[in-house]
């Protein structure tokens, strides 16, 4: 988890975090990065018509918008991935750009799992892990929600070890 | 205007932390906007001309918010 020190945020990650956060972040560059289809909920979620109502103008937008948004998402979980050891552990130090970058990766992740995983607004995490393990503990649904939780958890530290704003 | 939804994801800091960031808006501002959305289902996050209203949703899409244009 993250921390403030000396004017940066930082964390010390264990080997598992570690493997786990690129593959979370090649995920995410993956999904945008593989011809997008617009009628998968997760790539609907990450770009949202603008237009809810008016189904040529969002696409009209899109046309215009879609390709820096999505250059933009690849290169925030890109951030991610330059910033973590390769393997095994190893600390993280994140200067304000660089942890701004990762806030919008964790989200981009966090919005892809959460869609995947049918996240709803009344949903338990921990009611949700306790039935998935009861059914299967080494499904990939247990994993995919302890790296939800685990995501959520990480995002929140490194929020906390920002600057204040004003 | 542009409005942000409610969505089950995003952490209430996180989308407080947007509204500063993007917007400007101090704490108290952005913490109201934040529980409008949250309680509401929805809240106007900024209002001005048409291209003004695209930008702003646009940058929303950057940071992951659920952000649409209302022309009024």
């Amino acid at each position: 988890m993250f921390r403030r020190s000396g004017g940066q945020c930082v964390a010390t990650f264990a080997h598992d975090e570690v493997r786990v956060l690129r593959k979370v972040a090649a995920e995410v560059v993956g999904l945008l990065t593989d011809g997008m289809d617009h009628t998968d909920p997760v790539v609907s979620r990450l770009f949202p018509d603008i237009y809810p109502d008016l189904p040529e103008d969002s696409q009209e937008f899109r046309l215009y918008t879609e390709g820096d948004l999505k250059t933009s998402k690849i290169d925030q979980a890109g951030a991610i991935l330059a910033a973590l050891p390769d393997e095994g552990e190893g600390e993280v130090r994140l200067d304000g750009e660089a942890a701004e970058a990762w806030l919008r990766a964790i989200n981009d992740a966090r919005l892809a799992m959460g869609t995947r995983l049918e996240i709803k607004a009344d949903t338990d995490l921990g009611e949700e892990l306790d039935d998935a393990v009861l059914e299967d503990p080494g499904s990939s649904r247990v994993f995919q929600l302890s790296v939800y939780a685990y995501l959520g958890y990480l995002q929140e530290s490194l929020l906390n070890a920002l600057p204040e704003i004003r | 205007m542009t409005i942000v939804w409610d969505d089950p994801v995003n952490l209430m800091s996180y989308v407080t932390w947007v509204f500063q960031k993007l917007f400007g808006y101090n704490k108290e501002k952005a913490e109201k906007l934040m529980m409008d959305v949250h309680t509401k289902g929805k809240a106007v996050v900024s209002t001005g001309a048409r291209e003004r209203m695209e930008m702003d949703a646009n940058q929303l899409h950057g940071y992951g918010l659920w952000a649409t244009v209302d022309r009024g």
